[in-house]
């Protein structure tokens, strides 16, 4: 049995992220999407972390932006919910696939 | 196996799962509990990757805040066990394609990529030198950080409130096509 | 004196030499203490909770002028245990509407949230599960957990007072969740650190304490502790006479006795955090240092019960409006004016 390495967690996080991939492409529910954004960004954020663990253990410089993409993860939660609501509001519906109201 | 081998292990499988469940699960509020699954996972490699700070953060941002949200538009947005409408659309195989080439891709160039690793152990207290971090090299995007957050607020405030000029439409205007029969469930 | 330090780490030894001499490695033992650790705090907690719920009664019955249980045991002291064989040997009813997998978690999750903050809370000198170097906000983000659980089961219930009740409990807490951590922020920013023994530590004296110099801070966190734990005037949760009982309405025997002492946990919770931050923690003359900190915990959670049985329930917008547009600017203001005292007073 290999020790726990880097390759472990950037392994595992490729793996949540092709997770995040495969709902988004597939999720008809707008909050749906979301969530696999979500994944998305977490995935991200632990390849982040592993590579500050593993590669430059004395700066802590992938803890700073993984903090950063925590950050703007919640901003753009917020602003997609508020949107979603929007289009509840005036469709009765959050299916992404019948929200095309924009397209031309 | 070592102890933090056992735990890396039993974390990924969590979080593995979880996020497999939030993507396929039918019913949109269990898909919400097992992404704070996931996410509760995420936070316990954080602690594996001795990362406190940021699995603190992660709980109290994610799983306090985010979710939260999420659960609190689902419930605004949705019936209790609402599993008759499909949660997918005709692209399962083509997503199916299109993830797990990708998911071969990134493991394959991770596995042939040498990184240079470190045996340097991680430095005590590592959160004090975080936050001084976040106050002296990285203050520039710290302040865009706070400033883009601050916008968020503004804009979800004006995006979601009602216009009080506007009369209730309780009825919609234009319905989506199709989306008429299931709204009235 | 009385301190259990020694006791604790007489015990931890023992431990250490039985683990030891089975032959198994420091993982097993560091489990095995941890095992010990928290069934002597689930012990303690149900005791303090059996006591808490017979308080509650008789502060209340005395505001009212009314004298409380008073026939079983002293005062009826022994009342609550009455009572909770009574909800042991309830039967555990699951309502058939309801979404099964997740209205049999939610009490669980519930319930957990509010014990695992115990893992850090410092009952007295050498009384500490473990002493994180994040220990306060571990607390602030192990407690989010709780209202995953009230939300839980206000969806899975499938009844429209339990989902209110769940939406009130998510939208009460997201709002008052944000002062809260300001509030501490300003006793962090003092403290320089988030371990709860140190920030005891720097409290030794009576004029050291924190409220001192974070009086409004101390403010803000009781108000938005008592919005945290659902209590009255914030009790919109479980409104009895608006909700029937909110998100525990389809709830019964066990799974509704695992929320209630969730609640009552969540209330010693608060006010041990508040001992910790504002009131010294354990630090006291004469008494040995786990007594001092009941002594201050418990007079918190009199002030919570105290409020409770005082103050009218609020309206949704009024609870909301005051979070917003109140609370936070002045736990805003508050930070703002503690940096420029540390700026000032303390180069």
């Amino acid at each position: 049995m290999m020790e726990i390495g880097l390759s472990h967690y950037l392994t595992l996080a490729a793996v949540v992220f092709c997770v995040g991939v495969y709902g988004m492409l597939t999720r008809r529910n707008a909050i749906g999407v979301l969530m696999s954004v979500e994944l998305m960004f977490n995935a991200v954020n632990v390849t982040l972390v592993a590579f500050a663990r593993y590669v430059t253990p004395a700066t802590v410089t992938g803890q700073v932006v993984a903090i950063f993409t925590i950050a703007v993860a919640a901003a753009e939660a917020t602003v997609a919910l508020a949107i979603v609501l929007l289009i509840y509001q005036h469709h009765r519906g959050i299916n992404v696939d019948q929200v095309n109201f924009m397209k031309w | 196996m070592s102890a933090l081998s056992l735990a890396f292990y039993a974390l990924a499988f969590l979080t593995i799962a979880a996020s497999i469940f939030v993507v396929t699960s039918k019913n949109i509020f269990h898909s919400a509990i097992y992404l704070i699954l996931a996410l509760f996972g995420v936070a316990g490699l954080y602690v594996l990757l001795q990362a406190p700070f940021l699995a603190a953060a992660q709980v109290l941002i994610y799983v306090g805040a985010v979710s939260m949200l999420m659960i609190f538009a689902i419930m605004l947005t949705a019936r209790i066990a609402d599993t008759s409408i499909r949660q997918t659309n005709e692209q399962t195989v083509t997503g199916l394609v299109v993830s797990l080439g990708l998911l071969a891709i990134i493991v394959y160039s991770l596995w042939q990529t040498p990184f240079p690793i470190s045996d340097a152990p991680m430095p005590e207290g590592a959160g004090r030198t975080l936050g001084r971090l976040l106050l002296t090299k990285f203050v520039l995007p710290f302040e865009i950080v706070s400033v883009l957050l601050l916008g968020a607020l503004i804009g979800a405030v004006v995006i979601a409130k009602k216009d009080p000029q506007r009369r209730e439409p309780t009825m919609p205007k234009t319905p989506l096509p199709g989306a008429t029969q299931e709204a009235s469930r | 004196m009385l301190e259990l330090d020694k006791l604790v780490k007489w015990i931890g030894d023992g431990i250490e030499a039985g683990i030891g001499a089975l032959g198994l490695g420091p993982p097993w033992v560091i489990l095995a203490q941890l095992v010990v650790a928290a069934l002597v705090i689930i012990a303690f907690v149900a005791i303090v909770v059996l006591f808490l719920v017979w308080w509650e009664r008789k502060i209340s019955a005395h505001i009212q002028m009314r004298l409380g249980p008073m026939r079983v045991g002293w005062h009826g002291s022994i009342q609550t245990i009455a009572d909770a064989l009574k909800l042991l040997q309830k039967e555990d009813i699951t309502p058939a509407a309801v979404d099964r997998g997740i209205y049999f978690w939610a009490p669980i999750v519930t319930f957990v949230a509010a014990l695992a903050v115990y893992v850090t809370v410092p009952f007295g000198k050498g009384l500490v599960v473990r002493d994180l170097n994040i220990g306060i906000l571990y607390i602030l983000s192990i407690t989010t957990f709780t209202v995953i659980g009230l939300l839980m089961a206000g969806w899975s219930s499938n009844n429209k007072y339990a989902l209110l009740g769940g939406f009130r409990s998510a939208a009460q807490v997201v709002s008052y969740e944000v002062p809260m951590a300001l509030a501490v922020i300003g006793v962090v920013m003092l403290t320089q650190t988030l371990s709860m023994v140190e920030i005891i530590g720097q409290q030794q004296k009576f004029y050291q304490w924190y409220i001192w110099r974070q009086p409004v801070g101390f403010l803000i966190y009781l108000v938005a502790a008592t919005a945290e734990c659902n209590r009255t005037p914030f009790d919109l949760p479980e409104a009895d006479s608006e909700l029937v009982a909110g998100f525990v309405t389809e709830y019964s025997g066990m799974k509704f006795a695992m929320f209630f002492l969730a609640e009552f946990l969540n209330m010693f919770t608060v006010s041990a955090v508040a001992t910790t931050l504002f009131f010294g923690g354990w630090n006291g003359p004469f008494l040995p240092s786990w007594a001092w900190f009941m002594v201050k915990t418990l007079t918190g959670v009199f002030v919570l019960m105290w409020f409770r049985w005082t103050y009218p329930r609020l309206r949704v917008d009024q609870l909301m409006g005051f979070a917003w547009k109140f609370l936070l600017p002045l736990a805003f203001i508050n930070i703002v004016l503690t940096g420029l005292g540390i700026y000032i007073f303390e180069p």
